[in-house]
């Protein structure tokens, strides 16, 4: 039976990061070699669980032996197994990227267990089933991200990752404190019994809408909601490459699935249409805002940055278009879409942050209007960075295009045309920063030679931007079918 | 042989220039060869594949593409009528331009990159004219706007990042504009593909409100590359572009997408006849007749030869959108006909300017005198678009104004004769006068910036043969047009189709 465990795929999908992290750890000389096997390695299992999911269905683990009330429990949905293969895919490309990138040994050394663990913890948070596993893992998490981005050692970079910490352990403590309400509430743990019982219980409500809007709250923090995403674009901007991409494209959408999943899963009854109303009026700030400020920034790293903030809040412009929905394949084909978005801004997002990296390594620097030649000379890198450029623009075809159509779609539909504005104004901004920085690789610089220059760093990133791209957006269908849910989205 | 193409020849029509664009990104900057033969592989096929569909369809076959992108968002791509008139002026065009670019660019930087951006460009073109619902017309709208914008910049000067930059503004928001419409129609109609006559007709009188509505978005969005007045200001603007680019601007690509959008939604969304029932041909009307005199009188007052010849563009496309905006089949063959007469007769001046600018160093209507001794069978073909733009004749754009004239009048709408005579006595005024100091004025001493190139004709043959033989296509439309393939024949074929004659 324990050897049974140790090789299903839900087990192996954390168990193997969290064991490159030790043998990295231990194995300094040889870091880059096994911290890119176990990476090939985590890639695969995750890959393993999401055919296994889509064959058949929601896959479950109990670890421990205790009864489900208290046990670590392990939970494979749709919704995590979307995310999840994003994330892995993510992370092999930025593993790649990375086993070339740092030219210090003591850095590379502290990058890969870092990192690893670092990737166990967010597997970890995707597939937990319990409420405390989830609090474990959003600890793991948060430690690990602010470790990794504070890698470089300069000033600025310390500061904002000290910053970023502490913010972090705020944010978590307050989701603890949800989650000891929740326990004395409820008596467990486990994410479909609390379900069931909030369901059941009419009589908590005040309990339960307290909890819903600590935790979220906690959350909303860590996954740098408007006005609460202060501390992202600093941290985000100074880390290295490598690190920028996984904090942007996979930590912050954890917090994200965090809510989401509290949200549609748990507190079912208890949230409404003022609570998802105030959230999307967040989430439409921080596209303006979030967009306005990456156009104004004079630094490539942190236009991303900013993009991100951005981004985050196109994602809770569904809330009151979910709550507005009845259930059915209207719906359905909504909650594709938000994953949809979300899953591609995860490989747009990386990809940028990857080909921005190598722009600044070249150049020596990153500010946007001295970098005309740099971006001439690396033509796959430019590439790359209008290929997820327009994806996070949300132009055709990326994955985010084919979620605006049917975020807009459903909002015409339900009357909520004020967020056909929002994207519109968010769209058109973020068209401006991305060719902002596109328009300085039209210059008189010399002609390149050839159109990829260094293949470890400009093919991971070049195959990120375009699986947002081209893949995304011209068969999203499958991500339907992963999701469990009904096709025909028009009925 | 019995394999079934119909499901598979609209992909490939478009992925036959896609896939060589994407391919010539990767490679080396002097691998010469292999990108010209890339090029020309992509081209070649693609116009095979095009004479396959165009028997297919005459034969009444049915071409249909379909790849769901996710449930309920399908990717259409369909071959009617109309699609293969759009798509064989692409194709043919594409050719001939991608033969010129060869010529024109031998010397010059980033060749890779730009011939991948400018098979990009075709694809998406040819993607439009395939679509087969409004969703894809927008997605290979978008990507025309994407591909296109390299093009524009690739000079690289201040000027180049600044006409793309202007370019980029007005199409992206014109396309944000089309994409609110097409998913606002999306939510009252459901998933619909575009239909001979129209798919709306049915819907109830409560909701045309909202019709009018979506139809103006539609007509901003699609407005803005068809550079209807007042939406026109990046076409000028865009006219650093090297000269093959404009060409194809003007000629088959982003103009001539607008332009065919207009026409789907006009005739195939809306329906003419439903269209005239909410008052949107007027307004159609209005803003096509404006665009048509006002780019006229605009186009008076340049001297730089490619600005006149883009504000002349400005004009004349706006005849398409004219054609849509007449109700009756005689107005629309009109429109129709004018998209591949404006086509063949605006590459053949701008084949004709670049090889003036090439050759010469001449890029004003002023440095032209005595352009005609120096490069004859250049300004022959320059004489042959300019007169054909005139009306004169029997070249194509006497057809298309002969066809818009006489349905204005059986629509009852006398007023068109008035838009046509003025534009007209205005396409003379800015026309002749080139052509009077290109044959009768004095050779200049020396020209500014001669190029001479080796070889018996006054300039590099992959210059001189591309603008000759549109300029005999030019002839040939106008000559033969009752000739049972010619553009008319075709334009006269959807007619029938679209007002179930």
């Amino acid at each position: 039976m324990h050897l049974d465990l140790l090789t299903d795929p839900l087990v192996l999908c954390i168990m193997l990061p969290l064991l490159g992290a030790v043998l990295t750890a231990a194995l300094p000389r040889r870091a880059v070699l096994l911290g890119s096997l176990m990476a090939v390695a985590t890639s695969a299992a995750a890959v393993t669980l999401t055919i296994l999911v889509w064959q058949s269905g929601t896959l479950r683990v109990a670890l421990g032996g205790w009864d489900q009330k208290l046990a670590i429990s392990l939970r494979a949905d749709g919704l995590a197994t979307a995310l999840v293969v994003m994330a892995n895919i993510v992370g092999l490309g930025i593993s790649v990227y990375a086993s070339g990138y740092f030219r210090d040994p003591e850095r590379m050394r502290a990058f890969w267990p870092l990192w690893l663990l670092l990737w166990a913890a967010l597997n970890g948070l995707f597939l937990a089933g319990d409420l405390f596993n989830l609090y474990v893992m959003l600890e793991l998490l948060g430690i690990a991200a602010a470790a990794l981005g504070a890698l470089t050692g300069s000033r600025d970079a310390i500061a904002a990752n000290l910053r970023y910490l502490l913010v972090g352990l705020l944010g978590s403590i307050t989701y603890l404190l949800g989650v000891a309400l929740l326990y004395t509430a409820h008596g467990t743990l486990d994410l479909d019994l609390v379900a069931a019982s909030i369901a059941a219980d009419d009589e908590l409500f005040a309990v339960n809408a307290a909890t819903l809007v600590l935790m979220v709250a906690g959350l909303a923090l860590k996954a740098a909601l408007f006005p609460l995403h202060f501390w992202l674009p600093p941290a985000h901007a100074n880390a290295p490459a490598p690190v920028s991409a996984a904090l942007s494209a996979l930590v912050v959408k954890a917090a994200f699935y965090l809510i989401l999943r509290l949200w549609l899963d748990l507190f079912a009854p208890v949230t409404g249409m003022a609570a998802a109303m105030l959230l999307a009026l967040l989430g439409a700030a921080a596209v303006v805002w979030g967009s306005w400020r990456a156009l104004r920034a004079e630094r490539l790293k942190l236009l991303a940055a900013y993009s991100t903030v951005a981004q985050i809040g196109y994602l809770f412009l569904f809330l009151p278009l979910l709550a507005a929905t009845p259930a059915g394949p209207v719906r359905d084909s909504l909650l594709a879409a938000l994953v949809l978005m979300a899953v591609t801004h995860g490989f747009a997002k990386a990809g940028f942050f990857l080909a921005t990296g190598l722009v600044q390594t070249n150049a020596g620097h990153d500010r946007i209007d001295d970098l005309g030649g740099t971006a001439q000379r690396l033509p796959a890198t430019t590439f790359a960075i209008a290929l997820s450029g327009s994806a996070l623009i949300g132009l055709p075809p990326s994955g985010s295009f084919i979620g605006k159509w049917l975020l807009m779609q459903c909002a015409i539909e339900t009357g909520q045309w004020w967020w056909v504005i929002v994207v519109t104004t968010g769209t058109l901004l973020a068209a401006a920063y991305v060719f902002r920085v596109l328009s300085r690789a039209f210059g008189l610089e010399p002609t390149p030679l050839r159109f990829i220059t260094d293949a470890r760093a400009e093919i991971p990133a070049l195959l990120l931007a375009l699986v947002s791209v081209a893949v995304l957006g011209l068969a999203s269908g499958p991500l339907w079918t992963l999701l469990g849910l009904q096709a025909g989205g028009d009925a | 042989m019995s394999l079934d193409l119909g499901p598979l020849l609209p992909g490939a029509i478009v992925l036959s220039s896609m896939l060589p664009g994407v391919l010539i990104f990767l490679v080396d900057e002097e691998s010469h060869l292999l990108r010209t033969l890339l090029n020309l592989f992509g081209a070649v096929l693609k116009l095979v594949l095009v004479g396959v569909m165009i028997w297919g369809v005459w034969r009444g076959e049915v071409f249909e593409s379909r790849l769901d992108i996710a449930p309920g968002l399908e990717l259409v791509l369909h071959a009617d009528a109309l699609s293969v008139l759009f798509v064989s002026l692409s194709t043919v065009l594409w050719l001939i331009t991608t033969v010129y670019a060869i010529g024109y660019l031998e010397y010059s930087v980033n060749r890779s990159r730009f011939f991948g951006f400018f098979s990009l460009c075709v694809s998406a073109t040819v993607g439009i004219a395939l679509a087969g619902n409004l969703l894809t017309f927008v997605i290979f709208y978008e990507i025309l706007t994407l591909a296109t914008y390299p093009l524009v910049a690739h000079r690289g000067t201040p000027e180049a990042t600044r006409g793309a930059k202007i370019y980029l503004a007005y199409t992206l928001s014109g396309g944000l504009l089309l994409l609110v419409g097409a998913v606002w129609l999306r939510t009252l109609t459901g998933p619909v593909d575009f239909l001979a006559g129209g798919v709306l007709s049915g819907m109830p009188a409560s909701m045309h409100g909202e019709l009018v509505a979506i139809f103006v978005l539609l007509l901003a969005g699609l407005g803005v590359k068809a550079a209807l007045v007042p939406l026109h200001g990046w076409l000028p603007q865009s006219m650093v572009a090297p000269a093959p680019v404009s060409a194809l601007l003007h000629a088959v690509a982003v103009v001539k997408a607008g332009a065919f959008g207009i026409l789907r939604v006009v005739f195939d969304v809306y329906g003419v006849e439903f269209a005239a029932e909410l008052g949107l041909l007027a307004i159609l009307a209005a803003l096509a007749s404006l665009t048509i005199l006002y780019g006229s009188v605009l186009a008076l007052t340049q001297d730089g030869l490619k600005k006149r010849l883009a504000f002349s563009t400005v004009s004349q496309v706006s005849y398409i959108a004219l054609g849509a905006s007449l109700l009756g089949p005689i107005a629309t063959v009109g429109g129709m006909v004018h998209l591949v007469h404006q086509g063949i007769m605006k590459i053949t001046l701008f084949l004709c300017a670049g090889n003036y600018a090439e050759t010469l160093g001449v890029h004003k209507v002023s440095q032209m005198d005595g352009v005609g001794r120096r490069m004859p069978l250049t300004t022959l073909a320059f004489s042959v678009g300019a007169l054909g733009m005139i009306g004169i004749p029997p070249i194509a754009g006497f057809v298309s104004k002969w066809y818009l004239g006489l349905g204005g009048v059986t629509a009852g709408q006398h007023w068109v004769l008035l838009v046509l005579a003025a534009s007209t006595l205005l396409n003379a005024g800015y026309f002749l006068p080139i052509l009077y100091r290109a044959w009768f004025r004095p050779l200049p001493a020396a020209w500014e910036n001669e190029h001479r190139f080796q070889t018996r004709f006054e300039t590099m043959g992959a210059l001189l043969w591309p603008p000759v033989i549109t300029a005999v296509l030019c002839l040939l439309a106008g000559l033969f047009a009752a000739a049972p393939v010619s553009p008319l024949q075709w334009a006269q074929l959807i007619a029938r189709r679209e007002y179930g004659l």
